[in-house]
This record gives C-alpha cells, structure tokens and sequence, in this order.
C-alpha cells in the first residue's frame, strides 16, 4: 500500500521542561487502519497520541496527518506555525475520546453532540440534531437525550463521548484509555461501540489496556516504553510471542 | 412503631429510646441574666427614655423625627438612586471584571500584565479617593476632551465639566473599583473548570473565544455566584461614598435634611433603616441563590431560616424527612450544573 498514510510519524520528540519523554517516534497509520498502543504508565503513548492533533507540540520530527503537517506549514523549506484558526480547523478533522470522557456538564447528551457542528461548523440545527439523534441511536442510548452527564453512568457517558467525536465526520479518531476510568461491567458496551466503529472502516489510533480488544480489532500493535517503540506489528504475533525482553515483561503482568 | 417501619413490613424489635437526665448548665442562666438586663438597658434607652430638646419632650432617638422623615420625598429619592447606582455600578463591574479576568488568564503576557496593573491600581487605592479623581480630577486634569487622532488632528472635543457629571463619575467610579473586585472572582470561577473541559472543547475545532462562552463561563457561574452576591451588598453600601462626586444618594439625601433642620441622629437612624431594609432583601436573595447553586454540589441541603425556626420550636433538629416536605416542589431533581460525583 503506498497511498497517503492517514498518521506518519518520523523521529518525534517530545519534552516537557527537562523530561525527554518521547525519544524518536516512528509509526506509519494506514486509512481504514487501527492501531492500538501498549505500555506501561510514563511511555509516552497518551503524550504521542496528544501531538497527533497538536493539544501537544513536537520538539523535532515530522508528524503528518493525511499528508499535511501538524501545526505548521513548509513555505520555501522553512516551517511556519499555523494560526489558532487554521490549527482548530485540523484538529475538527480528528475526533478524540478522553479517559475522562470530559463531557460538558451543563448540557444533556444531545446537546454535547450538537455543540461542534452547530458552532463550529455552523450546519443548519435541524439537520445537525437529526444526526446527533442517529449518532445516539448508534450508541444505543436514543433514550437518553435529554439527560445531563451527571444522569448517566460511566459507559454511557463513553459512548456519548464517542458519539459527540463522531458528529464533527472525523477522518481519524483517537481514543485515550477511553475504558480506564470504567467499572469493570461497563467496559463491554464502550469496546462494542468502538468495535463496531473499526468494521465501517473507522481510522483509529487507540491507547489501551484492553488487549483483548488489542487482539480482536487492531490491526497493529505497538508496544512502547521509555518514549520509544520497542516493538510492533500483527496482534496476534506480539500478543502472543513477543520477542522484546521488555514486551514479555510488561504482558506477563498484563495478561 | 413508626409508619415507616410499618411501611416497610419490618417487625425488627427496637428497645425504647433512652431516656436520661440531661446535664444541667447553670452558667448559661447567669449569662441570659446579665445580658437580659444589657438589653433591656439598652431598649429602654432607645425606645422610651425621653429627654428634653428645645421647649419639648422627646424620645431619645428622635423616633418622632425618624417617622417624619422615613418617607421624605428626598429620602425616597435617594433610596432610588442608591439602587441605580449598585445595579450599573455592578453592570460595569461584571462586565469589567470578565474582560479583566480574561485578559489575566491570556497566554498573551501583555494583556495579563495590564490586566495586574489595573487590579493593583484599583485594589491598592481608596474608593473614595478614586470617585473624588472621577468627579473633580478629571475635568481638572483635562478640562478639553477631544475624539481624534492619536498625536494628530482632533475631531471633535467636549468640555469635561459637561461630561462628567456627578451621576457619570460616580457609576464609572464605583463600576471601575468593583471590576477589579469581580475580576478576582471570575478568575477563580474560570481557574476551577477542569482542565478536560478545555481539551475536550479544543479536540472538537472549537477556538478559544468559543470555548470561554461555551464551556468555560457557564460551569464557572457555580463558583461566581455566591461571591457575586456579597458584592452586590457592599456595593449597595458603597454608594455612600458617592456623596463626595455630590450625587443625590441616599447618605447625601440625608445629609442635606439633616444640615437644614440639624436633626443629625435621627436622619442618620433614616439611612440606616433604609440601608438595613435593602441589605436585608439582597442577603434573603443571596441565601437562596447559594442554595439553589449548591444543589448536586452537596449531599444535603442546609435548611431554610424557615426549617430551623421550626426546629428551634420542636427542640429537636428536623428529620431530612421533614426538610424535605417543608421543601416540598422546591426540591426537584437537580440537573443543571454537573452533578458533582465526577
């Protein structure tokens, strides 16, 4: 496959104050592709997975998403930063779901998905909330609505989470420990969601701990530690025979 | 048993409660019996003593005076622009305090730096020195005030003296000095939104000023309220100080009464009345608006002056039971701002 790589990464790094915690970043995402990242806390994945749509600034490396630059612009061989506007029109192009789902609180369940495309996008309300009502409905909670974050419980309010991602037509998707912060009994119906999102195709990058998910849905994997990928490739493979003394380590604990 | 228990279907056996000699404080008799005289000193010097003024018998407060003037003209006058002077003084300081409180927060270190200048010029100086600048310095300083080009030609100019009138001076006055107050205020409102709320908005394309309007300032109006409402009183009380720009105000309205007829206490007894009335009314307000805002914020509800009254009465404390159906339609299920578990 030699077309445009939705993520490309080369040599990131990335530090904050004198914490090198990405030390040379290299991953190639495929359209249509999943990727799933592993590691122990302190790795770097939520921190790689942040500069995809620049909440984070590399220090040196190329990142690219969809064949462009993040955050800057090549002029004559010189890179130029992108102003906020432009950097806010990339970042609506990526959805991204928080460990803490981060949902706005003074608004119900529809009215956290109508938010970006009415705002941002400024589409008409009456197509956007005929969206947000089959995006929830995709989600399996059209009977939640109307309800405020605080009425839901921590999987449903994943998956409004999702779905509010999902209302601004992402090319890619990003999904930081979306299960971490999750009651055990609820993490299912949050993985289906995100398993069912993967089968239409769906571009996604996903930092997890689920390797059961790892195994059933990526397409790669990559285990990273230290600010560096120590291995990667088929799930089934590094799951089950990994090579790195490292990577044996971490899932003997894991699994 | 009680109808709950039988509600419930339970025949759980309970011994009878206890029923002990309670101990007994003979130092809280003293002291009802000390400050039961205090008072009853202090009533009877200010509601019955009468002495003689001029060729009559009055009370010593001058309650007779107080009655007459209580519903003065002049008085109800001031009383109203008392209250036009809190609510634009308050207009201009919440709006003056968000623009500020922005500014601080900006990751741009100029509009941060003016915005700590301004709030250590405006903290660090007297109110009432600064409706004094508004009111005489200004068309002192600048009796010409023009509208042109900076450093070059001059479109159009005022004389100072016609523009800054008492009224003008001391709104600008009062609405400066409480935006430096609300700035404050805001700023910690904002500072306690999650940081989530901030990133999970930027993820979705949305720009910072979108972001403030939508999502930040609506979650930090918990935190800003109560705070809000405290200045609301002392801003009432503040435009007092307005007499100095001479504006009728209720002080002023009762200084001019009290010069002319040289009833000085009694007059004073009519602005604290009349201070006292509007506070009163503002603190009511407050205590439910705080309350209201506190809803899903804390387990239970304090109670009403209402359901502490009560409890006084029955000589035990109310049941959550019972706040709960003195409450009665007014305890809906709160799901307004964040519930607060997460």
């Amino acid at each position: 496959m030699t077309g445009t790589p939705m993520v490309l990464a080369e040599n990131i790094h990335k530090s904050f104050g004198a914490l090198h915690v990405l030390r040379g970043i290299d991953l190639r995402v495929e359209p249509g592709q999943v990727m799933v990242l592993v590691g122990p806390s302190g790795s770097g994945k939520t921190t790689f997975l942040r500069c995809i749509n620049h909440l984070e600034k590399i220090n040196a490396g190329r990142l690219s998403v969809d064949g462009e630059l993040v955050g800057y612009r090549e002029r004559g061989g010189r890179l130029h930063e992108m102003r906020d506007s432009e950097v806010c029109r990339k970042r609506a192009e990526i959805g991204m779901v928080f460990q803490h789902f981060n949902l706005f609180p003074h608004m119900t369940a529809l009215q956290n998905i109508m938010e970006a495309p009415t705002r941002v996008k400024k589409v008409r309300k009456d197509e956007v909330r005929a969206a947000a009502q089959r995006l929830l409905a995709q989600v399996g909670l059209s009977d939640r609505a109307d309800h405020y974050p605080s009425q839901l419980s921590g999987g449903q309010k994943q998956r409004v989470a999702i779905a509010r991602a999902l209302a601004m037509n992402p090319k890619l998707m990003l999904f930081d420990e979306p299960t971490s912060a999750l009651d055990p009994e609820l993490v299912g119906e949050v993985l289906d969601v995100m398993k069912q999102l993967a089968r239409d195709g769906m571009t996604m990058v996903v930092v997890t701990h689920e390797m059961g998910f790892a195994r059933e849905v990526g397409d790669e994997v990559v285990f990273m530690d230290g600010g560096l990928v120590v291995e990667s490739g088929n799930p089934r493979e590094v799951l089950t025979n990994p090579q790195h003394e490292r990577t044996k380590a971490f899932l003997s604990k894991v699994l | 048993m009680t109808a709950q228990d039988e509600a419930a279907g339970t025949t759980v056996s309970r011994p009878p409660d206890i029923k002990a000699v309670p101990v007994r404080h003979p130092g809280r008799w003293v002291a009802v019996a000390i400050i039961a005289v205090i008072v009853a000193m202090m009533v009877h010097t200010a509601v019955f003593a009468r002495v003689k003024r001029g060729n009559s018998l009055q009370t010593r407060f001058g309650w007779g005076v107080v009655g007459d003037y209580l519903f003065a003209r002049p008085i109800l006058q001031g009383v109203l622009t008392t209250l036009e002077l809190t609510a634009i003084g308050m207009a201009i300081g919440i709006v003056g305090g968000i623009l500020l409180a922005v500014m601080r927060l900006s990751v741009n270190p100029v509009l941060s730096g003016v915005s700590w200048v301004y709030l250590w010029f405006f903290r660090g100086t007297p109110l009432l020195v600064q409706l004094a600048f508004w009111y005489s310095g200004i068309s002192y300083l600048y009796p010409q005030l023009s509208l042109g080009v900076p450093f070059g030609p001059e479109v159009t100019h005022f004389s100072a003296n016609n523009l800054i009138v008492p009224m003008v001076a001391a709104c600008i006055g009062l609405g400066f000095n409480e935006a430096a107050y609300m700035a404050e205020i805001v700023r910690a409102g904002i500072l306690s939104v999650e940081e989530g709320q901030m990133e999970a908005a930027s993820s979705l394309g949305m720009n910072r000023a979108l972001t403030m309007r939508r999502v930040i300032l609506p979650q930090a109006m918990r935190v800003i309220i109560p705070p809000t409402g405290n200045e609301v009183i002392s801003m009432l009380k503040n435009t007092s100080l307005a007499y100095i720009a001479a504006v009728g105000e209720l002080y002023f309205a009762q200084y001019i009464i009290a010069a002319r007829t040289y009833q000085i206490v009694p007059m004073l007894l009519v602005a604290c009345i009349w201070y006292l009335a509007m506070t009163s009314v503002l603190m009511v307000g407050q205590y439910y608006i705080e309350r209201h805002y506190a809803r899903g914020a804390v387990r239970q509800m304090p109670p009403t002056p209402w359901q502490k009254f009560r409890g006084l009465v029955r000589r035990r404390p109310p049941t959550p039971a019972e706040i709960a159906v003195d409450a009665g339609a007014d305890l809906p299920t709160w799901h307004g701002v964040q519930g607060g578990q997460h």
